[in-house]
């Protein structure tokens, strides 16, 4: 439980590709359910991107939404699958 | 195929169950340690299925995890004193965030679990609880719709789920928040630093077999002393962009990971490369300046390179981040490495 509350450790701002069209959201909150990253706010019983560089781009919101209210290009951030996925090794498998 | 930590089996309408328990032997932590240095990392698995922690009953709540050992370990020794059915996903010996990020645990793979263990028979409840981390690979309505079992998402970690369970399955907001404080980076850094160890290795020999064809010391003593000195900076090198950039990362400003690394990685070389400097006599300053330039210059971009690598153990990264860092810094990071070591070549044969 320690650290728990320290500042959130962010990435390059306004780089994801996290879409949302609100005239399709139902205000479940699976989205806020699955994000690990506090990207989604409730204002009006729907979703609102609250923190968008806060994405990591997981896809779990997407995925889960049952709506299909969101996109994004799910991905993993990880440099090494970068490069390996420039000699095509693996496929572009990260380390885990 | 006898697993050594399981200690018994329950007995079920769906036939016997084998049961583990929340303490970890000493074999358990022996192996999460070994994990964590890379040995045996690939084939640290459990058997897919279903286990019984403690003694649960068909009230009990069904908990699903990864094949990984260190996520299953995990799972249960969080739950002390405590009865449940814990549900072994077939995720290949991934954990459970990097499964979902890979797709093998899926909404399909939570699915066919639920039905060859026979949970239907074994449990009153039409539920299971899902890692929050699964999330990116499993869709949950889909679960409900192949098996009849709702799924529904519990806390990030582990240790939370006592709390969870004992809130009627609610997690808090702090619950839903993937942290990464000091000690879960600290963890990581031995999978930064060994893989790349053999690389530091052998730029340090060359640093140190070329380093004699300069100064007028003859091979073997140049070797000695700047050989020696550019192979520990190389060195320094590994551990600022594997080791400081990561416990330090909060702090290092910044946010793109090559520049936090570069940072860490100047630190570092700055009193060794100032002494280097001070403690040459006079004579040859401007070759001595070179050589120290140039492993400045090697210093900052290699380690500016591995806090790169870093992106993807860490929890805040994406992908379109990354790639967009890479365009810029990659290319930076080979120009700066490929000057810095002729600089400090010319700088030895200058001398």
């Amino acid at each position: 439980m320690t650290e728990r509350t320290t500042r959130k450790l962010v990435y390059l701002a306004d780089v994801v590709t996290l879409r949302f069209e609100p005239e399709k959201c139902t205000g479940c909150r699976m989205c806020a359910t699955v994000c690990p990253r506090g990207v989604w706010a409730f204002a009006d019983k729907k979703a609102v991107i609250y923190d968008r560089d806060a994405c990591i781009e997981c896809g779990a919101c997407a995925r889960n939404c049952a709506d299909g209210a969101i996109s994004v290009r799910a991905g993993v951030g990880c440099a090494t699958a970068i490069i390996n996925s420039y000699f095509s090794k693996d496929k572009g498998a990260c380390c885990c | 195929m006898a697993q050594p930590f399981v200690d018994g089996a329950l007995e079920t309408p769906a036939g016997p169950v084998p049961r583990v328990s929340s303490l970890l032997s000493a074999a358990d932590r022996r192996g999460g340690i070994r994990v964590r240095w890379g040995i045996g990392r690939m084939r640290y698995d459990v058997v897919p299925g279903l286990y019984a922690l403690g003694a649960p009953d068909a009230e009990a709540p069904v908990l699903v995890s990864a094949n990984y050992k260190l996520s299953f370990d995990a799972l249960r020794s969080s739950l002390p004193g405590r009865s449940a059915f814990l549900l072994v996903v077939d995720t290949q010996g991934i954990n459970v965030w990097c499964a979902a990020g890979k797709g093998t645990f899926s909404a399909a793979e939570v699915s066919r679990g639920i039905s060859e263990a026979r949970l239907s028979e074994i449990v009153r409840s039409r539920r299971v609880i899902l890692p929050q981390l699964s999330a990116p690979g499993v869709t949950a309505r889909e679960v409900e719709s192949a098996t009849g079992f709702q799924a529904i998402f519990g806390p990030i970690r582990a240790e939370d789920l006592p709390a969870y369970l004992d809130a009627g399955c609610r997690a808090t907001e702090a619950m839903r928040r993937k942290s990464f404080d000091l000690r879960e980076r600290v963890v990581l850094v031995p999978m930064e630093l060994v893989p790349e160890l053999k690389w530091a290795v052998a730029l340090a020999a060359l640093l140190l077999l070329l380093s004699g064809l300069g100064g007028s010391g003859g091979y073997a003593s140049e070797l000695a002393s700047h050989g020696l000195f550019a192979a520990f900076v190389v060195l320094a090198t590994l551990l600022a962009g594997t080791t400081l950039t990561p416990m330090l990362l909060p702090w290092l400003p910044g946010r793109a990971f090559s520049l936090k690394g570069a940072i860490a990685g100047a630190l570092l070389f700055a009193p060794f490369g100032m002494a280097a400097w001070l403690a040459a006599g006079s004579g040859g300053r401007v070759a001595l300046a070179l050589e120290v330039a140039g492993l400045g210059l090697i210093a900052i971009s290699g380690a500016a390179y591995l806090a790169l690598n870093f992106t993807g153990s860490t929890t805040f990264t994406s992908l379109s981040g990354v790639r967009r860092e890479m365009r810029l810094a990659v290319p930076l990071e080979i120009a700066f490495g490929a000057a810095g070591l002729g600089t400090w070549l010319a700088g030895r044969l200058a001398s």
